[in-house]
């Protein structure tokens, strides 16, 4: 259920703009990896090469080799759509499907894999889904409703449910908690410590106190300047880059100096 | 609440927080969108209480009145209602076909501008199918006079003798190719245009976050599209659809054109006895008409409002049916 991603020489293009360069890192299974670096440095572009999801836009690719488990997701013939179904994502907004409702949302993914599930196996999977995102207790009586009905929490717990009704092998989150409150935000996090029993979880966050408490690895990217590529300045257990961080730059970061 | 708006008034003049000026602009754009709001109440009473007043002698004519003025019917009901339930049963049937044949065209092409050309081919063609709006409606009947109808001559042929157990397709084919189904040819072309800008406008605006949000969940293109960009567009379609269906029902040169209609109900498409329709009737009709013969006409066109106006009603339940899944809250 869980995989190890290791990044070798990634450099990542808009066209011809570079926006990432030279990565070189091992993300562990089961652990949070958080990746925290100043705007713009090519942490979520970094991400979204993760389950090829930077292709959306016109003109991105990827130089370099990023293995799941020894398995390359840029080798010749891998269709991203196989990637995507098992590297789940969770958004910077909650993005629940309008026009389904808080079953059918979790469900959608299934629905493209696995068509014939019955209709109790499809109850038992949604349920599964819920119960792991700590949503089940709120929505169990209005399943049917729709999805865009929740608080922004749930929307985003939903979102969470969503993808692992999947069972990926790792859940890559963009800034999840950015569009929510404190409390909501304390939800999340929470539901983080849970799921990293089960799934590879790579966190991109602004929030350094978020980094600090939910992740195990914290990557530190950061860019030279407007125009030049991201890249990632140092790498290791959340402690020592909290601590004892052994670049300059990563210090004045966290302590706030700049960025 | 009483107290809160008489307490400022006395100290008006002094305090800066009241206007000494009212707001000029305010005034002019809430007077305008108001004046606009009434004129069109204004004018659909008007046009109305026209085609009420004027078609009033020809609802409650006898049936030897209708029948004195050589209309007639394949229906077994005498009268005005014998005359014009046909003339209906004709502007909606060629304006179904229309519409059979232009929503999945419409759709496609605007799926393809919006989702899978690349840009400057996307663009290119938006423009093309944009300019197919700008031609005349008379040079849509005169082309299909001229050209299309003699080019699908041959094509009457096949499907009568080929596809003739295809309850449509039955009869004897028309030797001139002008018949309802040329005609809902012309009309589909004719409304292609306006349905697929109004989708492909709505198909670019669906959130890219839904988008995503299925291509993470390892959509492929067309899933994606089934998942986040059609539910999404769902009401937009169903205006587009609506307004192309507008256009089809009222639509009169090309089908008076291409259309030697006859006054009865028929399903086959592809003979040479065809239903006319409203419009085009009036058209035909109206410059030897007289007297009794007008009011008929009018009457004719007070139904056309009337399946209009339904039709219109109908699309806007369809739309608020699932108004909580649209995504508007």
């Amino acid at each position: 259920m869980s995989k190890r991603i290791e990044a070798k020489n990634v450099d990542i293009y808009y066209s011809k703009f570079k926006a990432v360069e030279d990565v070189n890192m091992t993300i562990e299974p089961r652990a949070v990896t958080a990746f925290i670096g100043p705007s713009g440095c090519g942490k979520t572009t970094f991400l979204r090469t993760l389950n090829r999801m930077h292709e959306v836009i016109p003109g991105a690719y990827v130089d370099g080799e990023i293995t799941l488990d020894g398995e390359n997701l840029y080798g010749n013939g891998v269709d991203p759509v196989n990637v995507r179904r098992k590297v789940g994502m969770v958004f910077q907004r909650p993005n629940p499907f309008p026009t389904m409702s808080i079953k059918e949302n979790v469900l959608a993914g299934l629905r493209l894999n696995n068509k014939n599930a019955s209709r109790t196996e499809q109850d038992e999977i949604a349920e599964k889904a819920l119960r792991g995102a700590n949503l089940w207790e709120e929505v169990k009586n209005r399943l049917d409703l729709p999805g865009s009905g929740l608080s922004g929490g749930q929307q985003q717990r939903l979102c969470i449910a969503r993808a692992i009704a999947m069972a990926p092998e790792v859940l890559l989150m963009d800034e999840p908690c950015s569009a929510l409150d404190p409390i909501s935000t304390l939800a999340i996090e929470d539901l983080i410590q849970e799921l990293k029993s089960k799934y590879t979880i790579v966190i991109v966050t602004h929030n350094m106190q978020q980094a600090a408490r939910v992740s195990d690895t914290t990557a530190f990217f950061n860019i030279a300047g407007t125009g030049q590529p991201g890249k990632l300045i140092e790498m290791d257990t959340t402690e020592k880059i909290f601590s004892t961080p052994s670049v300059q730059a990563t210090e004045d970061y966290i302590t706030g100096r700049f960025g | 609440m009483s107290q809160q708006t008489q307490a400022p008034r006395d100290r008006g003049a002094h305090s800066d927080l009241i206007p000494s000026k009212p707001r000029v602009g305010d005034k002019v754009f809430t007077g305008l969108s108001t004046g606009s709001g009434i004129a069109i109440l204004v004018i659909l009473a008007a046009v109305a209480a026209f085609l009420l007043l004027r078609a009033f002698p020809a609802l409650t004519a006898s049936a030897d009145d209708i029948a004195a003025r050589g209309y007639t019917s394949n229906l077994p009901i005498e009268g005005f209602w014998g005359w014009v339930l046909p003339l209906a049963f004709g502007t909606i049937w060629a304006a179904i076909g229309a519409l059979a044949l232009a929503v999945p065209v419409s759709i496609g092409i605007a799926l393809f501008i919006s989702h899978y050309a690349p840009r400057r081919l996307a663009a290119t063609l938006g423009y093309i199918i944009d300019l197919l709006a700008a031609v005349p409606s008379v040079v849509f009947g005169l082309w299909g006079f001229f050209v299309l109808a003699p080019a699908l001559g041959p094509l009457h042929q096949w499907l009568t003798t080929y596809m003739g157990w295809f309850p449509l397709f039955s009869g004897q084919a028309s030797g001139t190719g002008r018949t309802i189904f040329t005609a809902s040819i012309v009309l589909a072309v004719m409304i292609l245009p306006i349905i697929t800008s109004l989708c492909r406008e709505v198909f670019l605006q669906t959130p890219k976050l839904h988008e995503e949000a299925s291509l993470a969940l390892g959509a492929t293109r067309w899933e994606m599209i089934t998942m986040a960009v059609f539910p999404f567009a769902r009401a937009g379609i169903v205006s587009a659809i609506m307004l192309g269906l507008g256009r089809a029902l009222g639509e009169t040169m090309a089908v008076a054109m291409i259309l030697s209609g006859q006054n009865r109900i028929s399903f086959e498409v592809l003979t040479a006895q065809n239903p006319n329709t409203i419009a085009a009737n009036i058209a035909l009709s109206f410059p030897e008409a007289y007297d009794l013969k007008i009011n008929q006409l009018i009457a004719s066109g007070l139904v056309l409002f009337i399946i209009t106006l339904a039709v219109n009603m109908f699309a806007r339940w369809i739309v608020s049916r699932r108004a909580a899944f649209s995504g508007a809250n």
